[in-house]
């Protein structure tokens, strides 16, 4: 039996995985910071509009 | 008076080092700064592990008489169900400190660890289902060992469903502990189900108290992979868990002049 499919599918895999586990809270993290920027910008407005 | 003014000498607290650093862990804002300068190290030094690890377990590690070459799913399987394991553990941990000294910080570091322990629990059961089929003749039996883990699997996937099922982040945060906490009683059913069991699952080659059966030219690479993945798992659970600050203290001052000064 050639063992080779079955030892690159497992490397495979396990570069998939943790591949996607390091790079997914990178995107969460853009969302997050753009939000704040989002809400920084709303609470500069509103103490403009009060001033 | 003077006497006074030696008790009160006497009495007053040392500051240990160890209990400073646990006080300023504590603090989001310093938590913030110090894991950002500590990941980009924790990273580098995983690459490198695992390239050195791939290098000497893929090309230099020879074939097993037995298993012959399948024999290299090994450096990935191995560290990734150990890593499964120790995240749990440390996660039981987490969770016990978090419910009874109520850290904050313990509940984020716990929460931060589940999505890794249950990568890494995937990639051991997948790694494992591809080399039990050339070694076994079959990609998956319903052995005390696998199942086990695969309950581990569904553990991590609870204490995640869990938190995100419940919108106050405290109260899903301890709700999660307690779900980890509980679980914890999975870990040693998983380490001595060869023992308890007739399993297909071989029994451990490697001991820390008695001598490894494995070879001295196989052992490091697995060892050199092993340390990587703990790397792996320090660099990913800090990143995660600087993150989930920022996204519960949104609306705090740190968190605004964080961001306001990576936007500058």
């Amino acid at each position: 039996m050639n063992h080779a499919p079955f030892i690159w599918a497992a490397y495979a895999v396990g570069a998939v995985v943790l591949l996607w586990c390091g790079l997914a809270p990178l995107v969460r993290k853009n969302t997050i910071r753009r939000d704040i920027r989002r809400l920084i910008q709303l609470e500069e407005v509103e103490r403009d509009s009060h001033a | 008076m003077n006497t006074n003014a030696t008790t009160m000498t006497k009495i007053k607290p040392r500051k240990n080092w160890l209990v400073m650093f646990i006080h300023k862990l504590g603090s989001p804002p310093w938590f913030y700064n110090f894991s950002g300068k500590l990941i980009p190290w924790l990273w580098a030094t995983f690459a490198a592990l695992t390239i050195w690890g791939l290098y000497l377990g893929l090309y230099v590690a020879p074939a097993d008489y037995q298993q012959g070459e399948s024999v290299r799913i090994m450096y990935l399987h191995v560290p990734a169900a150990w890593m499964s394991m120790m995240i749990y553990g440390l996660m039981a941990v987490m969770s016990f400190i978090a419910l009874v000294w109520r850290i904050r910080m313990m509940e984020i570091l716990m929460m931060s660890s589940a999505p890794i322990g249950a990568a890494f629990t995937i990639i051991a059961l997948a790694s494992g289902s591809l080399w039990g089929r050339p070694t076994w003749g079959t990609y998956w039996v319903w052995d005390a060992r696998l199942t086990s883990e695969l309950v581990l699997l569904f553990l991590y996937l609870g204490v995640i469903g869990l938190h995100n099922a419940i919108d106050e982040p405290r109260k899903a945060a301890r709700a999660a502990c307690l779900l980890a906490l509980v679980g914890a009683v999975n870990l040693p059913i998983i380490h001595y189900s060869v023992k308890w069991w007739n399993t297909l699952h071989q029994g451990s080659s490697i001991s820390l108290t008695g001598g490894s059966s494995i070879d001295t030219s196989m052992l490091w690479p697995l060892l050199i992979m092993a340390v990587a993945a703990k790397f792996y798992y320090g660099a990913n659970l800090l990143t995660r868990a600087r993150i989930k600050l920022l996204e519960q203290d949104m609306r705090k001052g740190w968190v605004k002049n964080v961001v306001k000064e990576q936007t500058s």
